[in-house]
């Protein structure tokens, strides 16, 4: 069922600006780089169960890099910005992640959620009061991506340049969360413990996967900052850090394609019912929200996957002597 | 040279001292039993020498290594296992990936990353499960198995990486008569390979199974012996098995 649930999203990703009209697919490249933050705290929250609850920050960090990039020293190339977006990333998950995780004792997940929400949070009370990243308006008017001498602004070509983007990360995520590494992971978030005493290091195995999900938070705001155009400091803090909780919890869990479906059911429903619902949009999202964290815990997608198919099967021969995951 | 030594094991909780100057050792393929009264420290010191727990004092040896101060995965990685009294199977994941994910706790990164080492475990795989009569559930979750079950599976884990010691807080702890005389079975073949410390409250059980003893009682060793020799010694029979 999941790769036909996955075939069928990217069937119709595909379709979308050949059908949508001209702002409703820069909308819609807004939300699939959201697919892509969304994706980075999956693979912490969801296959390793460390709650990164500032998550934005690795995804600010490199819109603010690459805005910078862009405003003091006219690096817009995209051959440039993107890898520059990764490693601010990375680079800041790495530091985080070395004083929250590689502690003698092993770190609860309180102490890491609210130490990378302090840091979020940190990060943006740093941002709103330093004159050099425009204090609380940001960094407006960043200079469009370039490809050679191509200017890529918002429309079907940032389209599905997000989407390329997107597509490859998440088959690269699906590889690894299905490989013997995957294992290790599910391993860590059902019972750190227990694998600790096979012999895992455990702090190493959280430190690596926090690092790749900082540097996929930072491809993501980096693509981020050059759509929209502009930074501000909302994109550090704990709203958006939320937010992509909610995407992950409302789509579900540990599976990839929950953050995805997550991402653009959200997305999509605070579009609509903003225009529909003025007044109160927010709160019919909110007691949605509710709804199904109260009654689907397991998200949305398990509507339509299996618990096998969600949770996987890393080991076991299928059929045939196959050795790839259900 | 004893596999393991451990030595002046004191520990301390707030005021509560639950080990005080307790010892063990272990010689090479040696079944050695711990046992004592309920709160004489049996389980406080199998976590000291496994690395759950760390000394307050003293000093544990393995292999002519000191690691007092080592992590669980460091002893793990030395050759040490631990089944843990409150059983501790991955409920979500299937029978074979707990085993798979025991086996592969020392292959490198790159290994983990290309599922290298995947296929050259399968045969491994199977053959734990099937020397603990699980392989027909290899594909089920761990949460469907019986307790009994789920104490088997947990026990195939610790021994799927070939330790040198195998540490095992009650084992038998919930089953019944019939699976704890499996269980017994099932531990008789791995006495060529390894050695065991066995924390146990049934006494048939660690009698049958075990070459030596040793007798905790309120955090102190008060003897260390062959089987025949314990059941003999009048203190023990004064301190446990009156109390037992």
């Amino acid at each position: 069922m999941l790769p036909t649930v996955e075939l069928a999203m990217l069937v119709i990703a595909a379709l979308e600006p050949l059908v949508l009209q001209d702002y409703l697919t820069v909308y819609a490249t807004r939300v699939l780089i959201l697919c892509l933050f969304a994706l980075s705290f999956d693979l912490v929250w969801g296959y390793a169960g460390i709650m990164s609850f500032g998550q934005s920050l690795f995804f600010g960090m490199a819109g603010y890099g690459v805005a910078l990039l862009s405003r003091d020293l006219d690096i817009t190339s995209m051959l440039a910005v993107i890898p520059a977006g990764m490693l601010i990333g990375f680079a800041a998950a790495v530091v985080l992640g070395g004083f929250l995780l590689l502690g003698r004792s092993p770190s609860s997940v309180i102490f890491v959620a609210l130490g990378t929400m302090t840091g979020a949070y940190a990060a943006d009370r740093l941002a709103r009061g330093w004159y050099y990243l425009g204090g609380q308006n940001g960094i407006p008017s960043i200079q469009s991506m370039t490809i050679g001498s191509y200017q890529l602004s918002e429309g079907p070509i940032f389209y599905y340049l997000a989407l390329g983007i997107l597509i490859v990360v998440y088959l690269l995520c699906r590889f690894l969360v299905r490989s013997q590494f995957g294992l290790a992971l599910a391993g860590l978030r059902e019972n750190e413990q227990r694998i600790a005493f096979f012999g895992y290091k455990v702090p190493h195995l959280k430190a690596i996967i926090f690092a790749l999900s900082g540097a996929i938070a930072g491809l993501a705001g980096s693509l981020y900052a050059f759509h929209e155009g502009f930074v501000w400091p909302n994109m550090l803090g704990v709203v958006m850090s939320t937010q992509v909780v909610l995407y992950v919890l409302f789509g579900g869990s540990g599976t990839l394609i929950g953050a995805v479906i997550g991402t653009i059911v959200i997305e999509a429903l605070s579009f609509w019912l903003s225009n529909n619902y003025q007044d109160f949009w927010p709160i019919i999202l909110g007691v949605l929200l509710l709804l199904v964290i109260m009654f689907r815990p397991a998200g949305l997608v398990s509507l339509v996957l299996s618990e096998r198919e969600r949770v996987g099967n890393f080991g076991r021969p299928g059929r045939g002597g196959d050795h790839g995951a259900a | 040279m004893a596999l393991l030594e451990a030595s002046g094991i004191v520990k301390s909780f707030g005021e509560l001292i639950a080990l005080d100057g307790a010892a063990l050792t272990i010689a090479e393929n040696e079944f050695h039993g711990l046992i004592g009264p309920n709160g004489s420290g049996k389980s406080t010191l199998m976590k000291c020498v496994a690395g759950a727990e760390a000394p307050t004092q003293g000093r544990v040896m393995f292999s002519g290594t000191d690691i007092t101060g080592a992590s669980p995965a460091e002893r793990a990685r030395a050759g040490m296992s631990l089944k843990f009294q409150i059983t501790s199977v991955l409920p979500a994941l299937t029978l074979y990936d707990n085993i798979l994910l025991a086996l592969q706790a020392k292959s490198s990164l790159a290994d983990l990353v290309f599922s290298r080492s995947r296929r050259p475990l399968h045969d491994r795989v199977m053959g734990i499960l099937e020397q603990f009569r699980l392989a027909s559930r290899a594909g089920d979750p761990a949460s469907a198995l019986s307790h009994g079950q789920q104490q088997w599976l947990e026990i195939a884990m610790a021994l799927a990486a070939e330790p040198k010691l195998l540490l095992l807080d009650e084992p038998t702890g919930g089953m019944s008569l019939e699976e704890r005389r499996v269980t017994g079975e099932l531990l008789q073949p791995i006495k060529t390979k390894c050695s065991l410390v066995i924390v146990e409250h049934d006494l048939d059980f660690i009698r049958d199974i075990c070459d030596r003893l040793t007798v905790l009682d309120q955090g102190s060793v008060i003897c260390s012996g062959s089987v025949q020799e314990i059941q003999s010694n009048p203190r023990v029979q004064e301190v446990y098995l009156r109390r037992a």
